[in-house]
Order: structure tokens, then sequence, then C-alpha cells
């Protein structure tokens, strides 16, 4: 019953990093957040429990009571280029957790939604928040189960009506290299965009 | 004093942050760096099991999130927590000075260390 912080558990970065950045991945439940997580992670997954206030759906408002629902949150880490940690923060991308990810969406590079063909409709919800709510860089990363149907990036994109220009991909997420590429087309997008906003200035 | 083995809840956590809901600095993020301040200075006789654990594992660089996951504490709550203890000097921010949006420099640099994997 050591301290915690004498846990072999407990990871810390290398004296190098000095800076931070996050990526969001969302998505419906049981998409493969998660794995996509682990498989990129160069610490086991990490969960923890968020408290959230949800407004109680169709009840009279003026008796409305706020609950407060628990929500686990799982994240990872990657160190890039020896001084930069990158976060991967998984949340459910639902209108009910809003309150959870409004306040981790401020400041990320963008979010990385995962989708399963089997059941592309699940995925609207999520897409409606972040359109809503943010105007991060998008970019969509099609989990490819085994019974998965093939369907190609503008097939997708038609389907999932994605804002023009927003890279999908597809691959199979428990394969770091496969969830590092879809990492790299979220960056990759963030860069574009970022490029595209300060073209006058540069 | 402490009473182990039982479960935190939210008025448990309200307690703990002495009422408070929010941190007293609001530069805060789950993914802010943070460092214990290794000066050798103790904390005071009063301070909490919460706060010395933090101190403990935070002894090497890690970010808010993961104190929160390694303490078994919601992130807003050690937020709160961490707030106090850098305003005390006892716990520092690794990351520097927290923008609005990363910057495309560090975009770049982000990208070029994804495609060396």
């Amino acid at each position: 019953m050591g301290s915690v912080g004498s846990d072999p558990a407990t990871r810390h970065l290398a004296p190098t990093v000095e800076r931070s950045v996050k990526v969001l991945v969302v998505g419906a439940f049981g998409v493969g957040k998660t794995t996509l997580i682990d498989a990129v992670s160069e610490i086991p997954v990490l969960s923890t429990e968020e408290t959230i206030t949800t407004a109680s759906v169709g009840v009279d408002p003026a008796r409305a009571a706020k609950s407060t629902t628990t929500v686990a949150m799982d994240f990872g880490r990657v160190t890039v280029g020896g001084t930069t940690a990158l976060y991967l923060f998984g949340t459910p991308g639902q209108r009910r957790f809003w309150d959870l990810w409004a306040g981790l969406a401020d400041g990320a590079v963008g979010a990385l939604i995962v989708v399963d063909t089997r059941r592309l409709e699940e995925s609207f919800e999520v897409l409606d928040q972040l359109e809503e709510h943010t105007r991060m860089p998008l970019a969509v990363v099609v989990n490819e189960f085994p019974d998965s149907p093939r369907h190609s990036g503008d097939a997708v994109r038609a389907a999932l009506d994605l804002p023009a220009g927003t890279p999908v991909v597809s691959g199979d997420l428990r394969s770091r290299a496969d969830a590092v590429e879809a990492l790299q087309v979220l960056v990759g997008r963030a860069v574009e965009l970022r490029r595209a906003e300060g073209g006058a200035a540069a | 004093m402490q009473t182990d083995g039982f479960r935190d809840h939210p008025v448990r956590s309200y307690v703990l942050t002495g009422g408070r809901a929010h941190p007293t600095r609001n530069t805060l993020r789950p993914e802010t760096l943070l460092c214990a301040v290794d000066d050798g200075r103790e904390l005071p006789a009063s301070a909490g099991r919460h706060e010395r654990a933090l101190l403990e594992t935070c002894r090497g660089t890690l970010a808010l999130a993961e104190l929160a996951a390694y303490l078994h504490l919601p992130t807003s709550l050690v937020a709160v927590l961490v707030s106090d203890l850098i305003d005390a000097g006892y716990l520092a921010v690794r990351s520097g000075v927290t923008h609005d949006l990363p910057g495309l420099d560090l975009l770049e640099e982000v990208l070029d260390g994804l495609r060396r994997f």
C-alpha cells in the first residue's frame, strides 16, 4: 500500500517534453474510440469519471430538475517529436454529454470522428453536435469491422453530409499504423485549414 | 483524522475543495502539463491527503487529466486542488502559456512527429 506517486503504473513524461496538444476522438458508443486510443497510446489507456449535469427532457419546465450523471472518459498519450505530448481524449458524442466536452473542445487540434458503417445513423447526432457547437477541423475514420460493408470515402462523405474537404479514411483501428494514419490525416487537415486561414498574413 | 476506504461523491468533493466548484485560474485544461516544484519545501501540516498524493504523483511531468486518473478523482476537482498548489508555489505549469489554439508551427511539428512513427 505505497503512496500513489510510488506506483510503478505512473508514467511521467520525458523531461524534454514541454508542450502539449490534444485531439478529441468522438463517436457513438462501441464504435472503437478506445480501441484507436489504445493502439496509439504510449501509456495504458487511462480513465477519469467526470460528473456532468444533464437537464431532464420532457418534463414541465417549472419543475425540471437537473440531474447529475457520471461519464467515464478514456484517454491516452503519445510523445511526438521528443518535445510535445499529444493527448487523445475519447468522448461520447451525444447531445446529452455536450457539457462534458464543451470544456474539452477548447483548444483542441480537431476531432477525429470514428464511424461504423453498419450503424452510420448513430453518427448523425455526433456530427450535428460538432457542427453546431464548434468550428474545429474534422476528419472521419471508418472502423473496418470484418463484416462491415465497404464504402468509398465519397459515399461516406455524402451519407454523413460532411463539410466539403473533410478527409475520410478507413482502417482496422486495432492496428497502430492505421490509427496513426487517421491521426496524421486529422492533423494534416488542421494544418491545411490554418494555412488557408493565415494565407494573407503568411 | 482521515478516514480511508469510502468512496468520494459530489458532496465530499465539495468539502475537499473548501466549498469551491471552480479553480482560481481558468487556464488549466485537461492536457496542461504540470510538475511539482522541487525546492525542498514541505506542505503545511494542514494540507489534505489528496494534496499530498497529488504532489507525490507529480514528481515528474504529467497532464492534469493523468493526475485525475491516477488519483481516481474527477478532472474538475483536481483542477481546483492544482490551482491552489500552483498559487502556493508547490506545483508549476510545465507547458507554458496556454493559447486559445495550437499555432501552425506546433501543428506542423506534431504532423511531422506522427509521420516519423
